[in-house]
Formats: structure tokens, sequence, C-alpha cells
């Protein structure tokens, strides 16, 4: 232990990342308001007594309840005692008390975290045990009891109460110190040589801050108020001027002089949010570090300077009389605020015929899924069509009414997602989010919807439907769940199934099974469907067509049969000598001696 | 619908949540007893007056059994604590438990209904917010911060202010009971209420937006869209049923915080609640009455907690139950 956590603290504190962070702070209008508030505060607390006109506890006959008045600014209270000196009096003690409170939280919690964190063990059970305990009363109730020990001592309770909030440090640097213990054995910082003491430090130093932060301003603020609702009560000192006694003498007189009352609350009330405030905009500044994508990019979107390659066509004559779907150089990008579009899509065009299999291939990242949920009108937030067309049945989708949208959905397009088990509400049985879009979408009554979905499971390969009707998600397993998924997607009879990637998460043994129901209800409904996946064998006896998608556009596209035997483009080859190998499909090809 | 959960699993969970619940109780119990028996050398003369001779300091004392040895009484306290006995008030001689259960249900009439009410209004705002985002959610989240910052009393102080005195619309103070009088009782515990649930209401809509942007970034809400649902039935029944749980525990702890605020918000409205008798006997050291408004509390800590986590295992069907 050469250095202690606590000078690297300060060392740190004094380093230009604070200094950047209290730049940071007074540009948020919240946070530079409480900040220049709570500075005057403090001013006042610590200049005001010198300065202030009157004694606050002398009492005068002749000026009980003088209004406000040159000599007396915010008037005289029931004792004739001066409203302004006391107030700026009390300003002292109150945050004097709030200080104690956090000084002794600060005490007993950090060096208490710090050792349950390292040491662990008893010591750990034993203190976390005891940090539940004094966090599970009301602090209010507790306090009460201690009042009745220790008597009417403002310094003595708060520091009580600095115990009682103590968990809160205890917590976070306990659980700090623990996680980057884990970590230390594989920390290059300890093959440099650096003491164990000095790496936790700086560690826990940036892990801590920003819930250190905004915990002691937090604390701060619950301070000023227990300390005022205990004078409220009656069982402060009564030698101390307060905001809490200056708000019970004021309630006390509440209908003779309602002013009393005014000045004590607005001071509480504006202190106490203005911790917050400073502590919660702290938290925002330190959290936002690296995370500028909440703004809006000026800039509208702009094709990238590399414009895509035609692809490969292996039929140009082909053209649909009465396609399903036609996609048609379509973009997909998303906003990244600062620093502008990322293109994830460009310009990517097909066709689906009816009763047709397409399978989308390429690795990921490629832009299949991007493909897929742009056609569904479901990408995740920031992501939008920049250019292009989405023809369905011959009606623009792009910019459709999102009400118009959602008709569409399911009832004529299907979706088969991923991953089987996270595309299931957990909260809801199997058989409620089967019955739900039946009866929301089609309409159906609550017992009609029921036996539907009992058929649809059946009809997907499920042995035992009722069973699987009344289950939870997570008792089911990753196929029954596809094959639940698929149940779901052809619910309502549509004309176009999104599969996107249906069997990559699944076993073996399973993608077969999943493949076949998938071909079955694709044949005898005589559905189009866009299937998407990275894996040639997954397509080769099930795609009519198939489109080979790199780096967001489409290189190669025509029948299944000519693809497979003439590949056009490199990248189609590499993917079939990936295929040839046995070994997946990922990457692009490069040289044997590049790769090693 | 209720969750099928092994009913000897829910037996064992409910069984070992109570087995911390009493270590709890009894830890508090003796942390307390010394405690305030340590400081209560002084009581004796408080309760006879300073006036009075030593010799009549000593027989009080004698009476309260405050010369007896500090284990001894603790034991004698718990026997008789846990047939249902929690001794008699040294300041009035009154049965600690009646005094309480007569004041009891004000205070959490006051608790139970602000729960209610910020159940209610944070997981409307919670969720607001969480299905719009944009300025609904600032707003939101700036009202949430200031609603919570400020503390319970000082808003029940300012209700009184311009809703009883200025305006005349509620009673300032006094209590009806419900059985005398329902609409009586709703004004009277209404400012309160409100006071008590403004704090909690901004912490539990915070936690409620929080877990329902969470939960909005699951594949399952894709997939439901998928389907044809409309994305506010999405938001407002897979989302928000998603991020109940969470927002369930925020919720017991606020249950806690309130019945603690409940206490000081009663001296605003003076309601008979246990918060009054709390502050006469911590003013005189009335150590049986301290200890019997401790031990309340605690067993309605571990009631509450309890209850919280049977209705977790009730929302969350996969909640693990070890």
């Amino acid at each position: 232990m050469t250095t202690a956590p606590d000078t690297l603290a300060v060392r740190v504190r004094r380093g230009r990342q604070q200094r950047s962070l209290a730049h940071r702070i007074l540009r948020s209008p919240l946070g530079a308001a409480s900040l220049i508030y709570l500075a005057a505060v403090t001013l006042i607390a610590i200049v005001g007594p010198v300065l202030v006109p009157y004694d606050p506890m002398t009492a005068s006959l002749q000026d009980v309840f003088a209004p406000p008045s040159p000599e007396h600014l915010l008037g005289a209270d029931s004792a004739g005692r001066d409203v302004l000196s006391r107030l700026v009096v009390a300003t002292s003690f109150s945050l004097l008390g709030a200080l104690i409170t956090v000084v002794v939280a600060a005490g007993v919690g950090i060096p208490a975290g710090l050792i349950a964190g390292y040491r662990g063990g008893w010591f750990d059970s034993l203190s976390t045990w005891i940090a539940g305990l004094l966090l599970s009363l009301p602090a209010i109730v507790v306090l009460l009891a201690a009042r009745a020990v220790v008597g009417p001592s403002l310094w003595l309770v708060m520091g009580i109460f600095g115990v009682l909030v103590s968990p809160s440090y205890f917590r976070v640097v306990s659980s700090a110190v623990q996680a980057v213990r884990a970590e230390l054995y594989i920390d290059a910082a300890k093959v440099a040589g650096l003491g164990d003491a000095r790496i936790i430090g700086r560690h826990i130093l940036s892990v801590v801050r920003a819930p250190a932060i905004l915990m002691t301003s937090g604390i701060f603020a619950v301070g000023i108020a227990i300390q005022a609702s205990l004078d409220f009560l009656g069982l402060g000192d009564p030698t101390m001027p307060t905001w809490g006694s200056m708000l019970s003498e004021g309630f006390r007189n509440i209908y003779r002089d309602p002013t009393l009352l005014l000045w004590p609350s607005i001071a509480i009330a504006l202190t106490c949010v203005a911790f917050t405030l400073f502590g919660t905009s702290i938290r925002d500044e330190l959290e936002r570090t690296g995370d500028r994508g909440r703004a809006r990019s000026a800039a509208p979107w702009a094709a990238p300077a590399t414009r895509p390659a035609a692809p490969e066509r292996h039929d140009s004559g082909h053209a649909e009389t009465d396609p399903v779907l036609t996609v048609s150089e379509l973009s997909v990008a998303y906003d990244d605020g600062e620093s502008g579009w990322t293109t994830v899509v460009d310009g990517v065009s097909l066709n689906i015929a009816k009763g047709e299999i397409h399978a989308l291939i390429g690795e990921s990242g490629s832009g299949k899924t991007q493909t897929a949920w742009s056609i569904l009108g479901l990408l995740p937030q920031g992501g939008s069509v920049v250019a292009g067309s989405i023809k369905f049945h011959g009606d623009e989708l792009r910019g459709l009414d999102p009400h118009r949208l959602s008709q569409l959905r399911g009832r004529h397009i299907g979706y088969v997602p991923q991953e089987p088990l996270s595309n299931l509400d957990p909260s809801f049985t199997i058989g409620q989010q089967l019955t739900e879009p039946l009866r929301v979408v089609l309409g159906m009554n609550r017992a009609a919807a029921r036996d539907r979905a009992l058929q649809l499971l059946e009809r997907v390969g499920i042995v035992d439907p009722q069973r699987t009707y009344d289950s939870y998600p997570h008792l089911i397993s990753g196929g029954m769940a596809q094959r639940v998924l698929i149940a779901g997607a052809v619910a309502c009879e549509p004309d176009l199934i999104i599969a996107d990637e249906p069997t990559t998460a699944l076993d073996v043994t399973v993608q077969a099974e999943i493949l076949d129901l998938l071909r079955e209800l694709q044949s005898e409904a005589g559905v189009a469907m866009l299937l998407v996946t990275h894996n040639f064998g997954v397509v080769a006896d099930l795609a009519d067509r198939i489109s080979v998608m790199r780096n967001g556009s489409i290189v190669e596209t025509g029948p299944t049969a000519e693809l497979f035997d003439s590949p056009r483009h490199d990248y189609t080859k590499s993917l079939f000598d990936a295929l040839l190998d046995d070994a997946p499909a990922r990457g692009a090809w490069t040289p044997r001696e590049v790769r090693a | 619908m209720v969750p099928r959960i092994h009913n000897s699993h829910m037996i064992t969970f409910i069984l070992r949540r109570l087995a911390t619940g009493v270590a709890m109780l009894v830890t508090i119990s003796i942390t307390a007893f010394v405690l305030l028996n340590l400081g209560a050398t002084d009581t004796a003369r408080r309760l006879v007056g300073q006036t009075a001779s030593a010799e009549i300091v000593a027989r009080k004392a004698a009476e309260l059994g405050l010369d007896r040895p500090l284990g001894e009484r603790f034991f004698e306290w718990i026997t008789a604590a846990l047939t249902g006995d929690l001794g008699r008030s040294w300041q009035s001689g009154q049965s600690v438990v009646d005094a309480i259960a007569t004041r009891l249900p004000v205070t959490l009439s006051l608790t139970i209904g602000a729960v209610i009410v910020s159940a209610a209004l944070a997981i409307a705002l919670g969720a607001l917010a969480a299905g719009r985002r944009g300025w609904t959610d600032r707003v939101v989240q700036v009202l949430s911060v200031i609603g919570g910052a400020i503390p319970g009393f000082l808003i029940a102080l300012i209700l009184v202010l311009v809703f009883a005195i200025s305006l005349r619309w509620f009673p300032a103070t006094g209590y009806v009971r419900p059985e005398d009088s329902l609409g009586g009782w709703l004004a009277t515990i209404a400012l309160p209420v409100i006071a008590l649930s403004i704090g909690a209401i901004g912490s539990v809509a915070q936690q409620v937006r929080g877990s329902m942007i969470d939960a909005l970034r699951h594949d399952y809400v894709r997939t439901l869209r998928a389907r044809g649902l409309p994305h506010h039935r999405v938001v407002y029944r897979h989302v928000l049923r998603n991020a109940a749980g969470p927002a369930l525990s925020t919720l017991g702890l606020q249950f806690i915080v309130m019945f603690g605020g409940a206490v000081i918000v009663e001296q605003v409205f003076s309601l008979p609640g246990i918060g009054q008798s709390a502050v006469a006997a911590t003013v005189v050291g009335d150590v049986p009455f301290v200890m019997g408004i401790v031990i309340v509390t605690a067993i309605l800590v571990v009631i509450v907690n309890l209850a919280v986590d049977l209705l977790q295992g009730w929302l969350n069907p996969k909640v693990r139950l070890s």
C-alpha cells in the first residue's frame, strides 16, 4: 500500500478531466443554474452570519410580527426577531447539518465498502447485511428513537442520519472494488508494476465518480429535508436558528402571518431542488461521454461517394408480371447525430413473385436483416429508409401512414425472427401471444381465436398443443419456440413471409425440421417468402432464387440452379468454396498466407 | 392469469423470506432496546419533574425497572412481546399495543392511499414518457426530479396554505373516521395523501420509464409489432407488463418512505396517527412506546417486503425462487 486511493482521487480531481466536466455542466442550463445557486448559498452560509444586521436569537417586544420595513427587510417573527437575519444564520446551520451527514456517511460507507470489496468473506457478508438493515427502516422513525436517546442535538442527530444513509456509499464502492479485483489478474497495469492499491484506486475512481457525485448531492438534499423535518416536529435544538425551526414557528402562526412560512419554505425547496438537479446534470454529462448519438444529424442523408456496382444478373430478362414484393434501389441509413449518417443498405433491388422463395444471403453485417426490417417498417430507432421504394402488390410502403402499415403487418406480411426465445414475450403464455393478433387483427372472438391457435400449433408439429398453449415461453425449447413463431407468422394467412435466419439459433437436427416445415407451409398456401440467411446449405434446396449480399449491396442475383452452376462474382465463389470446405461461410475470401 | 409455480417451492421461498424477516426483527429489537435503555437514565427524573427529590426519582426508576440488569429486562420484554404485549407507556400508563392500534389505521390509510395514488400516476407518466420520448419525456423527467427533491412535509405546508387556508376547499386540520363519514374521511386525507404521493410519483415514474425503455429494446417488441399489433398496444400491454417488476420494487421502497413521511405530514394536518404520539414519546424518552413504534414499523417493513416478493412471483412467471 504505497499510494492511498484518496491521494489519487485528489490528483485526478485536479486533472484536466474534472475541469472539462465543470465546463460541460455550466453549459447545461439546469446544471449551471443549480451550481450558481448553490455557490451563492454556500457564500451566504460562510460570510452571512458576520454581516447580518440583528442577532438572530434576540427577541424584541415592539417588533413582534413587524411587517417588512427598511429596518426589517423581511419583517419580524412572533418574538420580534429579524426574519432576514434568522434566515441567513439558519443557512449556515442547515448546510452544516447536511454536511455532517455527508461526511459521516462517506466516512463510514467508503472505508467499509473498500474493505468489504477487497477482503470479501465474513466482513462483506456482515456489512452487506447491516447495510440492508439500515436501509430497511424509515429514517425518520429511527431518528425519532435516536432523538429519545441523544436529546436535542442537531449535530449528533445528523451524524446518526449519516450512518443510516452510509449504505448508499458502501454499496457503490464495494461492488466497484469487487469488479476491479476480479479483473486485476488480467490487468496490464499489474504487469507494468503498479501496486494493487493504485490500480484499484484509479479504476474505482472512474467507476464510482458519477454515482458518488449523484449520491453526495442527493444526501445533501435529503439531509436538509430531514433536518428541517426534525426541527419542524419540534425535536431540534431550540437555541439554534434553522430553516426547519423557522418553518415550525411560521406554521404555528400560519393564520397570523403566512409570510413567515414563505421564506424558509423557499429556502428549503430551492436548496433541495438545486442539489438534486446539480447531481443529475453531472450524471447526465458523465454518461453522455462517448454517447453523442442523441442529437439529430443536421444534414440530410447523401448517398455515399462510392456507389455499389450493378449486381451480376443471371436473367436480365426476368420480369415479374405481378410481383408480391418489389424493392428497388433501397437504401437504409442510421442517423448518428454529429458524426452524420451510417449507410447499412445501399441500392438494393429485388423482386419476389407469388409463391416464390427468394433467399437473401450474405455474411453477418451485410445488411440482410436491415433490408428485412425495412420492408416490415420496423427498423430500430435512428434507422430509416433514405432512398428507393418498397412496393407490396404494387402499393408503395415507404412513407406510408404508420397506422396503414401496421394493418399490413401480420395480416399480409408475416415475420419469422432469428432468435426464437427472445422473440416471445416472457410475461405472457404462448396461447395469449398467439390469440392476441387473431383477435386484434382478424377480430376473432376468444373461443374462435383459441381454436385457431390450437390448430396452428398442431399444424406446426407441436405434439401437445394444449400444453404448449398454456405454457410460458421459458418452459419450451428453442425448436418449439421457433415452431410457435412460425405459427404466429402464418396465423393471419399472409401473402408474404419474411423469415430472418429462421434456423441459425437452432440445433442442426432441429434446423432441418424447421426448414421442412417452412417449405410445407409455403407450398400449401402458395405464399411468397423472403428467406434471410448466411448459410448456402439452407437455401440450396429451398430457394427458387438467390440474391447474394455484401456490404449493404447485392452483388449477384438469379435462379438458384444457375447461381450454383456458374457463380460469377468472386464473393459468391468464395462462399461456395467455404461451403465445400465444410467451413462456416464467414468473411470474404483472402489468400491463405495473409490469413495465417 | 396466475402462473403455475410449484407449491413446495413457493412455501420454501416464503419460509426463507420469513426467516430473514425474523432475523431482522430480532436484531432491531436488541439494538433498539439496548440503545434506548442506555439513554433512559434521565427519564425517571423527567417523568417526576425537575424539583423532585432524589428519593422520588429512585423510586420511579425502580418502578420502571431501571435498576435491574438490562439482559433480564430484555428477556422480559421479548417474552411479553411474543404474546403480543409491548408493555405500558411510561408516560401515560396506557398499553402500548392499544395506543398504537388506535393510531396506526390513520397513518396506514395515508400511506396506502398515497401508494395507490402514486402508483397510478407514476405508471401513467412513466409509460407516457417511455412511449412518446421527445419533449414529453423531458418534461416528465424534470418534473419527477423536482417533485422528488422537495420534502413531502413542505408540499403539505404549501397545500394547507393554498387549498385549506386561502381557498378553503379542504379542512386544514382534523380527522373524520371513515365509519362516521366516508366523504368527510376522504376530504381529511386528500391533501396529506397528495403531499405524500408527489415524491413517490417522481421516483416510481423514473423507474417505470427506465425499465420500459429497456424492455422496448427487446426482440419480442418487434415481433409483436410484426404480428400487426398497434404500437400503443404493444407499449401499454406488453412492454409495461415486462417493466412492472422493477417498478413494483421501487413502489415497495416508497411504501416505507411514505410511511416515514406520514409521521411528519400528520403533524401538519393534526391527524391522530402514530406521528403525534411518537414525537411526544420521543421528547420525554418513553422507552416502551418508542420501542413499540420501532417494532411495529419493522414488522410493517417485513410484511411489505414479503408482499412485494409474492407479487413479483405472480408478475414474473420466470422468477427464480431461490
